[in-house]
């Protein structure tokens, strides 16, 4: 076992684990943060995506001992004090999801997203050498790591959009 | 998941007093790594965590050049202005391969060392040589689409996944490592191996080899570079087939070119022969087509991956027709 601290969603934590629980997993099964999914755990579906220091990644290929003294927000925290995260609101609004499993992950992903859209990091899809502005195609392109088996992704991508654009 | 003992050391000497045991394996940002531990093809007994060695920082070197630190995250060197204005190719082909989470997550190190996706390596009930020597290769007769058509052997047809390795083998990089021995650098074209009848040894590195930089030269004056990459998907997934190409026109003619494939062969194929025809013809397609073609007379293609022939010879004459209508453009303005 493994002493290790982290916060998540804004509390502290100290937890004693074993060296090859993922944060997805501590989230899961020690914390009872059950919003973070597990779908394929391997990295290639996006279910489980949480920000890291504010950055989005795939938090069942993190072990929790390498994430020691990291920021976790999870789709729990994303809100903070308020009700909604304006990208929840927007995707209940747009409809954005069937099934909801892909959820959580989608949401979380999508603030990456449009946090490193906002810090002008390039796209596959970006101009050689320019800026990225916020477009349809920019943000199918940035959320290709969320796969969603309901296919909602029209509306996915206008939720997204919708809140990009009022930022 | 096999037990194990995570260690994070403090500092790069204990990093590389770490390295020297056969157990060991070296974590950077787990994308690869944790997943075949996952699925068993990696136990490794200890795992060292090489990503707060203060191996972090992307320097510009006094020739115009750029040594990027082993723990850079793919997203910092996509996104690095240096990178995007000195070498805009290496920054589109990291674009072009994962996510934007794994990107986050991946480091520079670790990319060079990501172990093939061939789906028989990557499944410990079937049989592959480099996951256990003298196994056997399902892969000639199997289910080979993705896999190599340059380079292979009857022991071996896995391709390298990774699109940065192909846009640094095209910029001439080098892999700077520390061993108990000392530091050493190797340049990226002496790196990787073919499989030939060891396809479990990938790389030259030294045994207990710590990989602590990478060092891209100076950008050729003048030269334009672009990726090309073809996947079954827009996005996320393993390329098909790749090419990281560099070009200067000078007169109508190609006056510098460098030409590495991705998706086709166990390691970043730097396209020599088809250099070698380039260098001094005139920059017009059917030389292009011409040059490709003799490169892809090595081709062994099988069953399920002929199509990667006509493939690699379509994306080298359209990155050669892009750079060289952008040269030209240039000379222009």
């Amino acid at each position: 076992m493994t002493k290790v601290r982290l916060t998540v969603n804004g509390q502290p934590w100290t937890v004693d684990i074993d060296p090859r629980v993922t944060v997805l997993d501590l989230l899961r099964e020690h914390l009872g943060l059950t919003g973070a999914k597990k779908g394929c755990d391997r990295g290639q579906c996006g279910a489980c995506t949480v920000l890291r220091d504010g950055r989005r990644v795939n938090s069942c290929l993190v072990l929790a001992v390498s994430a020691d003294g990291s920021e976790i927000v999870s789709v729990e925290g994303l809100a903070g004090d308020s009700d909604l995260h304006p990208l929840q609101r927007s995707f209940l609004d747009h409809d954005a999801y069937q099934c909801g499993y892909c959820t959580p992950g989608q949401l979380c992903s999508a603030v990456g997203a449009l946090a490193e859209l906002e810090a002008g990091w390039p796209s596959a899809v970006t101009d050689k050498g320019s800026t990225p502005t916020l477009e349809p195609e920019e943000i199918r392109e940035r959320m290709s790591g969320n796969l969603c088996r309901c296919a909602a992704y029209v509306n996915i991508v206008a939720a997204v959009y919708e809140v990009g654009r009022s930022a | 998941m096999r037990k194990f003992e995570y260690l994070r050391p403090e500092d790069r000497a204990r990093a590389v007093d770490l390295a020297a045991n056969p157990d060991v394996k070296l974590l950077g940002g787990g994308t690869n790594l944790i997943d075949l531990m996952k699925i068993g093809v990696e136990t490794p007994e200890f795992l060292v965590d090489t990503t707060r060695l203060g191996l972090d920082e992307i320097e510009s070197r006094a020739d115009g050049g750029l040594r990027i630190g082993a723990s850079v995250r793919n997203t910092d060197v996509a996104s690095d202005d240096r990178v995007r204005e000195r070498f805009p190719v290496l920054s589109a082909a990291v674009l072009a391969g994962a996510s934007g989470q794994l990107r986050n997550m991946a480091t520079v190190g670790g990319n060079l060392l990501q172990r093939t996706r061939c789906a028989y390596f990557q499944d410990v009930t079937k049989a592959c040589n480099k996951r256990k020597p003298g196994s056997g290769c399902p892969a000639q007769t199997g289910a080979n689409r993705e896999l190599a058509i340059l380079g292979g052997s009857e022991h071996c047809i896995a391709t390298h996944p990774s699109d940065m390795a192909v846009a640094l083998r095209a910029l001439d990089a080098s892999v700077l490592i520390e061993t108990e021995k000392g530091a050493e650098t190797i340049p990226l074209a002496d790196f990787y191996r073919l499989p030939g009848e060891r396809p479990d040894i990938e790389t030259n590195l030294p045994y207990g080899s710590l990989i602590v930089a990478i060092d891209i030269p100076a950008p050729r004056n003048g030269a334009r570079s672009s990726y090309v990459k073809v996947r079954d998907r827009a996005s996320f997934g393993f390329a098909l087939a790749s090419v990281a190409g560099v070009l200067r026109v000078a007169d109508g003619r190609v006056a510098e070119v460098a030409l590495a494939l991705g998706g086709v062969a166990p390691l970043p194929w730097r396209a020599r022969v088809a250099e070698a025809q380039l260098m001094g013809a005139p920059a017009e397609p059917d030389r292009f087509r011409a040059a490709i073609d003799a490169e892809l007379e090595a081709a062994q293609p099988r069953p399920e991956n002929a199509f990667k022939v006509t493939l690699a010879r379509r994306i080298v004459v359209r990155v050669l027709n892009e750079l060289a209508g952008a040269t030209r453009e240039g000379e222009a303005s």
